[in-house]
């Protein structure tokens, strides 16, 4: 088995670090003449200067890449250490994801499920951050991370039975829009719709993991776009998770759109990563279609997370290729050759296709072989599930409260079992549609 | 207007004209006081300062440490002590940390013990790992409770006041109380409470005395409580933290410091979902809830013995009405069985809440109510509640629905 080992810094980092080390060390920011502001850190300087970067130079926050466009390694490159083993399970993860997609998204247009949306143009981020992850980190996501849980082993069948929901449906008993997957077994809580909740959540969860006995090796890894990040609760366990020590590592899929909306008119900063220092957030900026680059990264934010009990950030930049989601025609608003460039030159998949036949890992008959059974396997699963029932009609008014069922749930279950009662065999929507669930309501009428 | 409207008489002659021509409170010829001598907190009927009835609290299940054995429910041997409101909660926060070790409690200013001295030595006594300050966020303080409740943990949130619950609206309404159904039952928040101050203070203007309780009523999967003294603020919270729900605990500020009762020592709860009646009564039901009952039982002894100057508005014929009082404790899921047996019995009902009256919780109690009791009911449901305007500083007392416009609407509605 192969193996790469890290290089060195390239002597133009060695460069950029010196002349760094200068301009902090310059007079007007050195400490000895003005000494500090009381009760702070700050140094006082006699010079009126505003400042509108993070980075020592006024520039923008350089992006960690070790791939280039055709899978090659580039100058200097800190490499993560990836044995072929498991480069080919990210490999054929990223494959499964699109094959995934492009069905479900197809049988969406055929009527066959409700709503999808796909991950395709970010599967290296969403693979290669997963892979980077202990298999028992408790992931919260927002709705496009689904290739986290293919890369745990949650199965197609789960995926289908959610997307469906059928009898089968382990993630929310059918009542849920389609990819609000969820799963305690897999570490994955179950999506909900509102951007960004899930952000402050996530910092609850990792300082509950902290007050955990032997769950000391784990952290809470939260995704979320970049415009989730607009929203307020982006702020809330940002800083949560920082102030309070809580080992959250969030994830930010920086895919330039938030529906129509582009990156330009969601904020004005230096993206997503410039805001992590001022949380007090190590952070860092990743080329999102670089699997090994997101792999390296998301492996030394989730060490300095754990090690350190806070919270770090990461900024994944990437390009969403496919529409937001079954209801948006992103042609509306952007250009139908952007995307077709984007996919041809930016090809997260294909950079590292190259990258594994470059170290002997792969080749043309494996990936007509990989292709072939991946396709085959999504479509049996999709056959197996479709013509499943749904859940019992009864599961509409359970979960709602644990313990005693209080009484108006009761008495308006009740009163839609007298309905079905009276009208069930003689109005025809609602006949066809019982027969659709598993026990077809019966079991309420018997009771 | 009496009995004898046409309205009133066209139903009484269809369903009981009887007993509607002739109220049992007109048969009676007590003479009233001369003066009334109304309660204040320190001398009201609703505390008990005693001991013995303290540990007589009606619904009090002893949770003892081992809870292997049956729930003792002797009383002897149990000790009480005296405690205002602020402390019976710093009471119950503590037995909850120490039997729980799950258990934390946050919010803003809680570590070093709370503006109104909630949480008050927690810090030093379990550490600031469980009980801890919060950055000013109060999306953040109930997305990071719900967040540590989804690991099976306990999390005893605090939002400084009920008015400043509204940007943690989302995470309560989308998130908290959604929590269990949309996974089908595999995750859950039921370890959250979120503990905030509510209702008026006397100065508190807009922003320091509002109560939202009727905002979350349609919340399904949340539940709602309001406590009314020291003993039920310890038992139903420490209920509450132990519900498998997630509860919205609302202490009524004005008693923080101005309710005392002997409190007992000992882990104890209180049910959650079930409303307390306080006084019997068969001629009209009183429904209210936290600090407006002080302002029902002043009521109550004003129509028994108006003070000067309101003898001429109170018909003696009604002064030894007998009105039941109910605090109803739980707004969600309420109590729906104690209400409607009561009206059934009575006849007449008046709710009573500092909110606005506009889809407050007495529209929804009082639809309910009507169309449980539709033959039962005497006179029209009636609500006494703040006005739908936002709470004025310098016009409070005009604002809150206070003893005199509770007694005016008793009168009104039994005489209709």
């Amino acid at each position: 088995m192969q193996v790469l080992r890290r290089a060195t810094l390239t002597s133009r980092a060695v460069r950029t670090l010196q002349s760094a080390r200068r301009w902090l060390q310059s007079p007007s920011l050195t400490t000895e003449r003005h000494g500090y502001l009381p009760d702070s850190q700050s140094p006082i300087t006699p010079e009126l200067k505003f400042f509108n970067s993070v980075t020592d130079h006024g520039g923008k926050i350089p992006t960690y890449r070790v791939l280039d466009g055709v899978g090659m390694p580039i100058d200097g490159a800190e490499m993560p250490e990836i044995s072929e083993t498991f480069a080919r399970k990210i490999y054929e993860n990223m494959v499964l994801l699109p094959t995934l997609d492009t069905l479900l998204y197809n049988v969406q247009r055929q009527g066959k499920i409700s709503f999808y949306v796909t991950s395709y143009g970010e599967e290296a981020t969403i693979i290669g951050s997963a892979a980077a992850l202990a298999p028992d980190d408790e992931v919260l996501g927002q709705y496009r991370e689904s290739g986290v849980l293919l890369w745990r082993g949650f199965g197609l069948d789960n995926i289908v039975a959610q997307c469906l929901g059928n009898e089968e449906d382990t993630s929310g008993k059918g009542k849920q829009m389609p990819v609000h997957f969820g799963s305690p077994q897999f570490h994955f809580l179950t999506i909900s719709s509102p951007l960004a909740t899930q952000i402050p959540h996530a910092a609850g969860v990792a300082y509950a993991i902290t007050r955990s006995p032997r769950r000391g090796k784990n952290c809470a890894a939260v995704y979320f776009g970049e415009g989730a990040a607009s929203e307020g609760d982006f702020h809330a366990g940002m800083l949560f998770a920082s102030t309070i020590p809580s080992p959250t590592l969030f994830i930010v899929r920086n895919n330039g759109f938030a529906i129509s909306t582009p990156a330009a008119e969601q904020y004005h900063g230096d993206g997503i990563a410039a805001r992590g220092p001022g949380y007090g957030v190590w952070t860092v900026r990743v080329d999102g279609n670089d699997v090994l680059a997101v792999l390296g990264a998301i492996r030394e934010a989730r060490k300095r997370c754990i090690e350190e009990g806070r919270g770090v950030l990461v900024e994944a930049m990437t390009y969403r290729v496919g529409h937001h989601s079954t209801s948006d025609d992103s042609f509306a608003y952007r250009s139908r050759s952007e995307v077709e460039d984007k996919k041809r030159i930016d090809n997260p998949i294909t950079r590292f296709r190259l990258f594994m036949e470059s170290q002997g890992w792969w080749s043309k008959d494996e990936e007509d072989a990989l292709r072939a059974r991946l396709k085959k396997d999504v479509m049996q699963a999709f056959k197996r599930a479709e013509g499943m029932q749904k859940p019992e009609l009864q599961e509409m008014f359970t979960d709602v409260y644990g313990g005693e069922e209080p009484w108006n749930i009761r008495e308006q279950r009740e009163e839609l079992a007298g309905l079905l009662k009276k009208y069930g065999n003689d109005w025809e929507p609602w006949k066809s549609e019982l027969e659709r669930f598993k026990g077809k309501g019966q079991e309420w009428l018997k009771k | 207007m009496s009995c004898l409207t046409p309205h009133c008489g066209r139903r009484a002659a269809a369903l009981k004209p009887k007993l509607r021509c002739l109220p049992r409170w007109q048969s009676t010829t007590t003479t009233p006081e001369a003066s009334g001598h109304l309660p204040s907190m320190a001398t009201s009927r609703l505390l008990r300062p005693i001991r013995d009835e303290a540990l007589r609290t009606s619904g009090i299940r002893w949770t003892d440490e081992d809870n292997s054995g049956p729930v003792r429910t002797i009383v002897g041997g149990r000790e009480t002590r005296k405690m205002n409101t602020y402390q019976s909660i710093r009471d119950a926060l503590s037995l909850a940390l120490m039997k729980d070790d799950t258990a934390v409690v946050f919010g803003e200013d809680v570590a070093f013990g709370g503006v109104f001295r909630c949480t008050m030595g927690l810090a030093e006594e379990f550490g600031r790992e469980r009980v801890f300050n919060t950055p000013l966020s109060e999306q953040g303080i109930v997305g990071f409770g719900i967040g540590i409740a989804a690991m099976g943990h306990t999390s005893i949130a605090e939002i400084q006041f009920a008015d400043y619950i509204y940007p943690a609206f989302d995470q309560i309404v989308n998130e908290a109380a959604k929590f269990r159904y949309r996974s089908g039952g595999q995750y859950n928040v039921g370890g959250l409470t979120i503990r905030c101050p509510t209702m008026s203070v006397g100065h508190g203007g807009l922003y320091h005395s509002q109560s939202p309780e009727g905002f979350f009523m349609g919340v399904a999967g949340l539940k709602v409580v309001i406590p009314r003294s020291p003993i039920q603020a310890k038992g139903l919270l420490l209920a509450s933290i132990r519900d498998p729900n997630p509860v919205m605990f609302m202490e009524p500020k004005i008693l923080y410091r101005s309710a005392v009762e002997q409190v007992p020592i000992d882990d104890f709860e209180l049910p959650i979902g079930r409303a307390d009646t306080l006084i019997r009564g068969s001629d009209l039901t009183l429904l209210t809830w936290g600090t407006p009952l002080y302002h029902c039982e002043t009521a109550l002894h004003m129509l028994a013995s108006p003070p000067p100057g309101l003898d001429k508005h109170v018909p003696q014929s009604l002064r030894n009405a007998k009105v039941e009082l109910i605090d109803l404790r739980t707004i969600l899921p309420w109590d729906v069985q104690t209400v409607v047996d009561s009206v059934q019995r009575t006849g007449r009902l008046v709710i009573v809440h500092e909110a606005g009256l506009s889809a407050g919780a007495g529209a929804e109690i009082a639809a309910t109510v009507q169309k449980k009791c539709f033959l039962k009911l005497e006179a029209p449901v009636s609500r006494i509640t703040g006005w739908d305007t936002p709470v004025p500083l310098q016009y409070e007392k005009f604002y809150i629905p206070d003893a005199l416009r509770i007694m005016d609407a008793i009168v009104k509605t039994l005489t209709y």
